[in-house]
Formats: structure tokens, C-alpha cells, sequence
């Protein structure tokens, strides 16, 4: 670990200001940047303390959503009412993430910040081996080495990473928004759209391994607002090897409308196949109007999940995700 | 079956003495020892898996505020050659420009300040002349031949993996009826202990002190003596608590000489606690295990022949055998051929670790047997029971004590084994199956040492070099006073962990166990013998007064047979000596997701006397969760490109949580004493609960889902793998 500069803003003004100077990182609950300071991930200069910055950590209901403000930590929105009534997927999502201890730090804006488990991206400087998002060009071990548990969607050659977040994927499922302030001032994009996958920042000309978000650097996270739907039943199912304190080998986030036995309207999420949520749209577009059933739903499921590209060792993911979002959905309907 | 008797000391379940010590933080560890003026050391380890170092370039380090020294292989000594069996590492490193494994020191950071010595070897530049990787299955297999002697140490493994043979098994199994033929595999596993490994040095003119983190105080001094060339009588080691060895702090390994050797030479103090990622090269590890067993058998499931061949993976420049062959005893049979060998790989030493030698060979032979009794379709129980050894097979001794049948019979009761569901049962999503197998433990054991003080206030001092990790033994050994003097436990007080106590044997595999409560024992009785030549009153307090002494004395020196050093398995006492048990496993499949729950396990335990019914019961416990994360999670996986271990931190190599483990396990013991194992009746326990229990728990996922696992550990990847490629 490097020293650095630490500066504790009082308002959101001058926190702007801060993150905006070249150098800056945002430190919240701390639990992830404190892994990238000690394995040399990343060496900034000033780090910038929003953590205890006034009316960030809110959860509450506003005009048809659900709002969260970025400091709420993961046991805050996992054991909130409100939530649990209106958004069942996220509380599920938060509670399933991390350990107790680390839910009661971690926060919702930092959360879906954190980078990719991948063993070697996390190994400790100096880099003993290629990396492309630790040194940009020197190549992807995981590519076809240890994969097993590395994408089946949207990776390149470049990186074959995933996005390790629970809550973010319950929260793409729920189709939220996310709101980003900056000293060019605020705006608001879909969580969906914060995250790119490898071939999507390839497509637009950005470095597919290191182009991970479409954060710009002066911009900070400071909520979330996520729609209500009525009479919407949700649930969140996560696959891991131990049964806490542990990434997913898969995840699903569900959201469904009912209409007797009949789907009216489905959302769904995979988590852990690919660098962002992965939307499982084919699905999602037939679905409605049919009667519920395991063997429906399965197949629809499937339709999605044959565009997957399983890498050498991770071929189980794709029958993993297939099950889990079945499962998900069902549980979601049965909640 | 026997419970404590209400009134004894010895057996009741009371809590640890070192207890309050370690939930209020009061217990100190080698780390939280840090002299004035002393200096925080990091090591700089080889980025490469073998090779020559080119140069080491420091200058930016050195720049780092605080940092004081760096040293390489050129500022230090030449040591002297370091004793095998307590050295674990033999080839010591920072003695010339050749590296032997990724991680290997290079370089010591030393520092004012531990964030100095951090951020410093991040910023040492090691250029290295490589040589490629050898990984698992490209090394070639030494087989193992000779057997070793046992040196004057006495801390050889006397016939560790050697070749052994009666009988004549290519005939036995040419004419066998049945026949399992199949190769086992698990992977390398870390110790992954919380405390990781260190040692604080400091120097006093030719006198040495090393707080340090030791399974194994007295051998430290032997060690770094025989490396820097001293008189070892002038180290003295302080190491009361271990936060976890399980094996990896049970030989003295190169960090701990380093500490001594670069406190010498900056004439200061010196603190190098391994950080977390040091620890998976800087210590041992189990090896990577492949095995090749074969049974054969008549058609009512008699055995009429074994072969084991079991092959480790080893460091390229030295021999760790992981003796998997020790299980050669559990079932009669008259035909046994076994043998082993090493595969050198460019990874650090290897070494033993919950549970080592039957820990791993029950693994293929508890799995065979139960795939025996499948294919035969008689219970596991009753083809154990017609294979049950009454003597031990290899040598034809008789059992000191041996009550496996009643281990079977106890724990089918406890389990519901015989009216459990055959083939699986579905609920919900999952599916349950069950399995069992056998537990078993040879005894190593040594002598041991303790003095015992009666004071005229009735306080009782304990005084023995042993280490705390976490067994509970220091209560055991207040509880063997207390009985033995006819005081109360609360009466007694242990003084352990400091070599200026009498020196006593290792805390390897339960031996701490035999050795010092028989010599807490013999001490005590010193002090009766004492006594009654003074008076002729039962009341060893009432003797005392009755004298004018203002305490006395006992010394208890635990011999084994023979006076030798160190025996395996009853050694010469005539008696074959062995721990053993029977364990029964309840697992949930959901085939669907792959993943796999511990629904029960019921585990019973011959272990001789129980000592502690508490703390018997919690090591037990610990076992099992370790068979579980051996059975479902732990592996150490190696990158194919660089050989270098992928993850070195305790996030991503999965050990068990508390939710993975089921709150309904089961344990009982038999408590029947062993006269022949030890002086207080009691056998060696270690961790024989995590023998036998992988092969039980692999059954059970059998009986769920019909899918044998022969390799460990069982993920939800290979779960789905496995059933893709069943077309299920």
C-alpha cells in the first residue's frame, strides 16, 4: 500500500469538487477500495470520504419509486420494510451478498463499483502474471486457463471477467435507474446501461478489458431510483459453492406480473455469466401471455441461454444459468 | 458406553482454562510480541517458480521512509546444515541465486514501521533468469523405496510410505470374485490457519529469545541453531498459543530462521509475520493425491487382496512422502501390496495437514469399500463387519484396545441407519442420500516431560513446554492432576509455552495428548510417593502439612517402550495401537444447480479414555467440518502457466462457514481406556474425524443422485458436469 491524501468533504458540493481533481478515489464503506489499495489494483493519490455525508443513506417511497441514496449500506435496504414490500428481488439480493460484517459497511453505491473476483486480476502487485485490466495489452490467462468461473456472455479475447455484484443485478432486474452527479451536474441513466460488457466497450472503441462502466472519471453515484410495479412479485436466486460469504457461480433476479395463471409482464436478470447484468430479453419478450409452467418458462429460458459462449472450463454455467433463472422465476411467482 | 462419573475430574466436560484468555483478547500470540526498537520485516518472494535470480534492485525501496535495511542472499550467512524432520525445509533459501519455488524469499524488507516494510517490497525489482514450470503430471514419479530409520531426533516417521507387501495380489485378484479398480484424486489443499505463521527475534548478546508460532517449541531451538551456529541452549522460545496449526506449524520452517539470522545481522529486533498470501509458499500445504487402489473379494464380500499405489506431488529439490498407505491396517486381508511415490513439481515443500497419512488413504478405501458393498449388494456396515481386522494384519499383533464393531453398532443406533431410505429420496428440490464409513488413526506418540508443584495452600502448578493449538490440552492436564491428587480443578494452574519449562514432545496428531497427561500423571505420583514416605494419610495436602515443607515437587517422565524416541502404532510395546470410528453422513443434492448441503452427520470415536467430554466433542466437531470443506469446497489450485498458487487469500479458497454445517451432528465416544497407549488410559484423537468422513459424505451424494465422485471436492461444476454427461 501507497500513502495518499485523505480529505472528508461536508456536503456534496465540495465532494463534487474533490473526486473531480485528477488522482481522486471515492472511499464509502471501504470494503472493496481497501482490497485494491493492499493488492496495488489501483494507487490514488487523494482519497475522497463521502461515507458520512448527510441525507445519502436514505430509503424511501417517492412518486412511483422506490428511492435508495448511495450510503445506504446492503443490510440497511436488505432488512428494510419498504423495500422487502416493494422490491422483494433487492432486499434478497443485498442480504445474499458479502458477510454480515461487510453488509454492514458496503454500501449501494459503491457496491456496484466493485471490480471482478477473476484470481488474476486480484492477485498482489507486482503483477506476476498477464493481465489485461491490471496492464492493459500484456494478454487474458483466463482466456484459457482457470475459466471455470469466468462469462459465457459478452466476453472478447481481451477479458473473459464478470461483475461479482449481487444487488446490482436485483436492481437491473427492477429496471432502476441510477443518478450520477458530477461538476458538469447531474443525470440519470439506467442501471442496465451503467456496466458494458467486453464486446459492448469494443463495439463503441474502448479498451474492452479496462472500459468497464460508463462512468466518467469526476462523476459519483448518488442513488437510485427504482419504479414500482403493481402486483410485481420478485425473488433472487443465488448459486455459490459455500453458503455465505462467497461470489456466485450464477445468479437470477426475477420480477413478474401475474394475471391468474397467465404471465403479464417478466423481468430477468443473470448475474455472474457476464462483466453486467445480462437481461434475459428473448425470454422476456415471450413469456407474456402464457400460462405459467416449469416447462414454459424453461424454454424460453433456454432460447436466451443458446446464445451463450461457454469458455473451456465453464460450459456447466450455461445449464447453472438456465436453472437458475428458471428457479427464480418460479420462486418469484410463488413469493 | 460410559459417562464422566459425577465427582472425577478426568473426563467431565469442563471448559478451556485458556478460554477467557482468548474471548477477551488477553491471549498473546507470537505476533502481538513486539520488543522496543524492533524492526518490522517483510520478505520479497521469487516471482518466478524456479530459475536464477539476475539481480535484486532495492534502490526505490530504500527510499521508502522508514525502511532500513534490505537484505538478499548476499548479506546473509551460510547456514549450517538444518536437522530433517524438524527443519521442514532442508535447502534453505537466501543461500545463493537459485530459486525453487514461486515465493521463495528473496529478499527481507526491514523497517521501522509495518506499512513501510509493505509498501518497500512491492517496489523491490527481482530480475530472474526462468526455467519453465513442471506441473502436476508432467514431473515424473520417484517411486519410494527404502524405508528410513529413525535418527537420534527421534522425530522420523520410522516407515513413512514405505513399500510393504504379503501375499500375493496379482494371483488374488486374478481369482476374485469381485473387483474394485478405480484412481482417487484430491486436489492440494492450505492449512489456512487464522493466525498465520510468524516469529519475533531478538538478541541479547549470545542469548536468543524467538516468540513464535510453533505446533513444536523444543525443535525451534535445534533448528536455527544447527542453520546460525549456536549452542541451542541459548535460544529460549515463548510460544503459549497457535491460532490454528493443523500441521503447518509442526517443523520449523525458513522464515522463522530468517527472523533470528536478520536480527543478527541489523543488531536490532526483528518482527516477520507472514501476511496472509506468504503464508500459501512461505509454509507447507497437503499434496496433491493421486491414488490407485484395488480390492479384491470372494462373492459374500471377503477381502482377498489389496493394492494401493499412492503418488504425491513433492518440491523439485525435496521428499515429502504423504503416507496414504497407513490405512494398510484397517481391514483384514491376506494378500496387501502398497507403495508410493513423489512427483517433483515447481511448487514450495508440501507437508502434513488435517488429516495427513489415513486423513488421505481412507479417501480410495472407505470409497471402495462402500462401491464393494454396492456392487455386492451387502450393507457397508456388514461388509466392514466381515473384513473386521482382530489383529492387525500387517504384523499379527493383537489390538492394544480396539472397539470399532461396537463404533458401527453405536452409531448406525444414533443415525437410523438401518431404516434409512435405500437409492435416495426426494424432497422438494433436492435429493437426500446417506453413507458411512470407517475412522481410523495410528498412534504416533513420544515421550513426554512435566513437573507438578503441591503447595501448602493447595494450589497445584503444572509446568510443561507444551503449545496451545486449540485442543484444550492444558485443561486436560489440570483435570489429570486434579484426579490424581484428589484437588479440585480449579486448584491447579498450568504454566505451558516457554522453553524454560520442562521440555516435552510435539503437539503432532493428538501425541500431546498421550505424552503429557501420562507425564502429569507420573508427576503426581511422584509427589504420592514423596508424601508417603512421610505420612501414611490418602490426603496428599494433609501429608504436606504434616511435613515442614513449603511445597514439594514431582517430576513425571513419560517413557516409551524401550526408551525410544519415538514410536508408530505400539512401537515395541507388543500391542498394535490405533484410534478408530465410524461416521455417518446425511447430504442434500440439488441436481438442478449442483450444489450439495450437509443435512447430519453422526460420528463415533474409539479413542481410549476420554479425557474431556467437551473438548473431545468440539474436536470432533472441527473434524467433520474439515472432512466437509475436503468433500465440498477446498482446493489450491495452480495457474498452468506460471505454477504459481491462484488465490492467496482466505475470499476466494473456500473453507467451510458456519452455514455450510449442519447444527445436527452427532457425537459419541466410546471412552473405554487403553492401558497400553498411555499412563491415563487415553489414545490419541487428532483429528481422526475428518478420516473416513470425505468417502461417507461421496457415498451419500451416490445414494442421492447415482453419480460416483472419485475426485475431491465435489462442486456444483463437476455435479453438472457429471450428470451432462450421464445425459441427465
Amino acid at each position: 500500500m501507497h500513502p495518499f491524501a485523505y480529505a472528508r468533504p461536508h456536503d456534496e458540493a465540495q465532494a463534487v469538487a474533490l473526486v473531480a481533481e485528477p488522482g481522486s478515489t471515492i472511499i464509502a464503506g471501504g470494503t472493496e477500495l481497501l482490497n485494491w489499495l493492499r493488492l496495488g489494483i489501483t494507487r490514488p493519490d487523494n482519497i475522497i470520504d463521502i461515507g458520512r455525508l448527510p441525507d445519502r443513506a436514505n430509503i424511501g417511497l417517492e412518486d412511483g419509486f422506490l428511492t435508495l441514496g448511495a450510503l445506504a449500506t446492503l443490510n440497511q435496504i436488505g432488512e428494510h420494510p419498504t423495500v422487502g414490500e416493494h422490491a422483494r428481488v433487492l432486499g434478497q439480493a443485498c442480504l445474499l451478498a458479502a458477510s454480515a460484517q461487510v453488509r454492514n459497511r458496503a454500501t449501494i453505491g459503491g457496491n456496484v463499483l466493485q471490480r471482478t473476483r477473476c484470481a488474476y486480476f486480484r492477485a498482489a502487485e507486482p503483477l506476476p502474471w498477464a493481465c489485461n485490466k491490471r496492464a492493459p495489452g500484456t494478454g487474458c490467462p483466463a482466456r484459457h486457463a482457470m475459466n471455470d468461473e469466468h462469462a459465457i456472455f459478452g466476453w472478447t479475447d481481451d477479458c473473459v471477467a464478470v461483475h461479482p455484484s449481487d444487488p446490482l443485478v436485483a436492481l437491473a432486474a427492477l429496471d432502476a435507474d441510477v443518478d450520477l452527479v458530477s461538476p458538469e451536474g447531474a443525470r440519470r441513466l439506467p442501471v442496465g446501461k451503467l456496466h458494458l460488457a467486453q464486446q459492448e466497450a469494443k463495439a463503441i472503441g474502448h479498451d474492452p478489458a479496462t472500459q468497464e462502466t460508463v462512468l466518467r472519471h469526476d462523476e459519483m453515484i448518488t442513488g437510485y431510483r427504482v419504479p414500482l410495479l403493481p402486483g410485481a412479485r420478485s425473488a433472487y436466486l443465488k448459486v455459490r459453492e459455500r453458503q455465505s460469504y462467497a461470489y456466485a457461480l450464477a445468479t437470477a433476479a426475477a420480477v413478474v406480473q401475474m394475471d391468474g395463471d397467465t404471465i403479464q409482464s417478466i423481468r430477468v436478470a443473470l448475474g455472474s455469466v457476464a462483466q453486467r447484468p445480462w437481461r434475459l430479453l428473448r425470454a422476456e419478450t415471450s413469456l407474456p401471455g402464457n400460462r405459467l409452467s416449469a416447462d414454459t418458462v424453461r424454454e424460453a429460458v433456454q432460447w436466451d441461454l443458446d446464445e451463450a459462449r461457454p469458455l473451456s472450463g465453464n460450459a456447466y454455467k450455461v445449464r447453472l444459468a438456465r436453472n437458475t433463472a428458471v428457479r427464480a422465476i418460479m420462486a418469484a411467482v410463488e413469493s | 458406553m460410559t459417562a464422566p462419573t459425577e465427582g472425577r475430574a478426568i473426563g467431565a466436560p469442563r471448559p478451556r482454562i485458556e478460554g477467557p484468555l482468548k474471548v477477551t483478547g488477553a491471549a498473546r500470540y507470537s505476533a502481538d510480541n513486539a520488543p522496543p526498537d524492533a524492526l518490522h520485516a517483510t520478505l520479497v518472494g521469487a516471482p518466478v517458480c524456479q530459475g536464477r535470480i539476475v539481480d535484486v534492485d532495492a534502490s526505490a525501496a530504500l527510499a521508502v521512509e522508514g525502511v532500513v535495511r534490505i537484505l538478499t542472499w548476499h548479506d546473509l550467512p551460510t547456514f549450517g546444515p538444518v536437522p530433517p524432520w524438524q527443519a521442514a525445509v532442508l535447502n534453505l533459501p537466501m543461500q545463493s541465486d537459485r530459486i525453487q519455488h514461486e515465493g521463495e524469499p528473496v529478499a527481507i524488507v526491514l523497517a521501522t514501521d509495518i506499512q513501510a516494510a509493505e509498501q518497500a517490497r512491492t517496489m523491490v525489482t527481482v530480475r530472474c533468469a526462468p526455467t519453465p514450470p513442471v506441473l502436476p503430471g508432467q514431473g515424473r514419479r520417484n517411486l519410494i523405496t527404502a524405508s528410513e530409520e529413525v535418527d537420534e531426533s527421534g522425530l522420523v516417521e520410522g516407515e513413512r510410505g514405505a513399500p510393504f507387501r504379503i501375499g500375493d495380489v496379482d494371483a488374488a485378484l486374478a481369482s476374485s470374485a469381485v473387483r474394485v479398480s478405480e484412481t482417487w484424486i484430491q486436489p492440494s489443499r492450505h492449512h489456512n490457519f487464522i493466525e498465520t505463521s510468524g516469529t519475533v527475534a531478538r538478541w541479547d548478546g549470545d542469548l536468543l529469545t524467538v516468540w513464535d508460532s510453533a505446533q513444536a517449541s523444543f525443535i525451534v531451538p535445534n533448528v536455527i541453531a544447527a542453520a546460525l551456529q549456536l549452542d541451542p541452549g541459548n535460544i529460549r522460545v515463548i510460544a503459549p498459543h497457535v491460532g490454528g496449526g493443523f500441521g503447518g506449524k509442526g517443523w520449523v520452517w525458513p522464515h522463522q530462521i530468517l527472523a533470528a539470522a536478520a536480527a543478527r545481522i541489523v543488531d536490532r529486533p526483528v518482527k516477520l509475520h507472514l501476511g496472509r498470501a506468504d503464508q500459501y509458499t512461505s509454509t507447507g500445504f497437503q499434496p496433491l493425491l493421486d491414488q490407485f487402489l484395488e480390492l479384491g473379494a470372494t462373492e459374500d464380500g471377503r477381502l482377498t487382496a489389496l493394492r494401493h499405489q499412492v503418488s504425491n506431488i513433492t518440491s523439485m529439490t525435496e521428499v515429502y512422502v504423504e503416507a496414504a498407505t497407513e490405512v494398510k491396517d484397517l481391514y483384514a486381508c491376506p494378500a496387501i501390496d502398497v507403495s508410493q511415490s513423489v512427483e517433483p513439481v515447481t511448487v514450495n515443500l508440501p507437508t502434513p495437514m488435517r488429516t495427513t497419512n489415513e486423513g488421505c488413504g481412507l479417501w480410495p478405501l472407505e470409497s471402495a469399500m462402500n462401491e464393494l458393498a454396492h456392487r455386492l449388494g451387502v450393507d457397508p456396515i456388514e461388509i466392514r463387519l466381515r473384513n473386521h481386522a482382530d489383529r492387525e494384519p500387517t504384523t499379527g499383533r493383537a489390538w492394544s484396545t480396539k472397539h470399532l464393531r461396537e463404533a458401527y453398532e453405536e452409531g448406525a443406533r444414533l443415525f437410523g441407519w438401518y431404516s434409512r431410505p435405500r437409492g435416495g429420496r426426494s424432497e422438494g428440490n433436492w435429493r437426500i442420500g446417506t453413507g458411512m464409513a470407517s475412522s481410523t488413526m495410528g498412534q504416533i506418540r513420544f515421550p513426554g516431560n512435566a513437573t507438578v508443584v503441591l503447595q501448602r495452600d493447595g494450589d497445584v502448578v503444572v509446568r510443561v513446554d507444551i503449545q496451545d493449538i486449540g485442543t484444550g490440552l492444558q485443561t486436560l492436564l489440570a483435570q489429570v492432576a486434579a484426579e490424581e491428587l484428589g484437588t479440585s480443578v480449579e486448584a491447579v494452574r498450568v504454566e505451558w509455552g516457554d522453553s524454560d519449562l520442562p521440555s516435552t514432545g510435539p503437539m503432532y496428531a493428538g501425541s500431546g495428548t498421550v505424552a503429557n497427561t501420562s507425564a502429569v500423571a507420573l508427576a503426581c505420583r511422584d509427589i504420592r510417593k514423596q508424601l508417603g514416605e512421610h505420612s501414611d494419610t490418602d490426603d496428599v495436602l494433609d501429608a504436606l502439612r504434616q511435613t515442614d515443607l513449603p511445597q514439594i515437587t514431582g517430576d513425571g517422565r513419560y517413557e516409551l517402550p524401550n526408551r525410544v524416541p519415538m514410536d508408530m502404532y505400539g512401537g515395541d510395546s507388543g500391542y498394535a495401537i490405533r484410534s478408530f470410528g465410524a461416521v455417518f453422513a446425511e447430504v442434500a443434492v440439488d441436481p438442478e444447480l449442483g450444489i450439495m448441503r450437509m443435512r447430519r452427520m453422526v460420528g463415533v470415536y474409539d479413542c481410549g479414555r476420554v479425557m474431556n467430554a467437551r473438548t473431545a466433542r468440539s474436536q470432533m466437531i472441527g473434524s467433520l467440518v474439515w472432512a466437509w470443506g475436503k468433500s465440498a469446497l477446498e482446493r489450491s489450485e495452480l495457474d498452468p502457466t506460471t505454477a504459481r498458487w491462484m488465490s492467496k487469500n482466505l475470499s476466494s479458497v473456500h473453507i467451510p462457514v458456519n452455514a455450510d454445517i449442519s447444527d445436527l451432528i452427532t457425537i459419541a465416544f466410546i471412552d473405554e481406556p487403553d492401558p497400553y497407549a498411555s499412563v491415563t488410559g487415553a489414545r490419541a484423537m487428532g483429528e481422526i474425524g475428518a478420516t473416513g468422513a470425505d468417502a461417507a459424505i461421496a457415498e451419500a451424494v451416490f445414494d442421492a443422485i447415482g453419480v460416483r465422485f472419485r475426485e475431491l471436492p465435489i462442486t456444483p461444476k463437476r455435479i453438472l458436469d457429471a450428470l451432462a454427461e450421464m445425459g441427465r
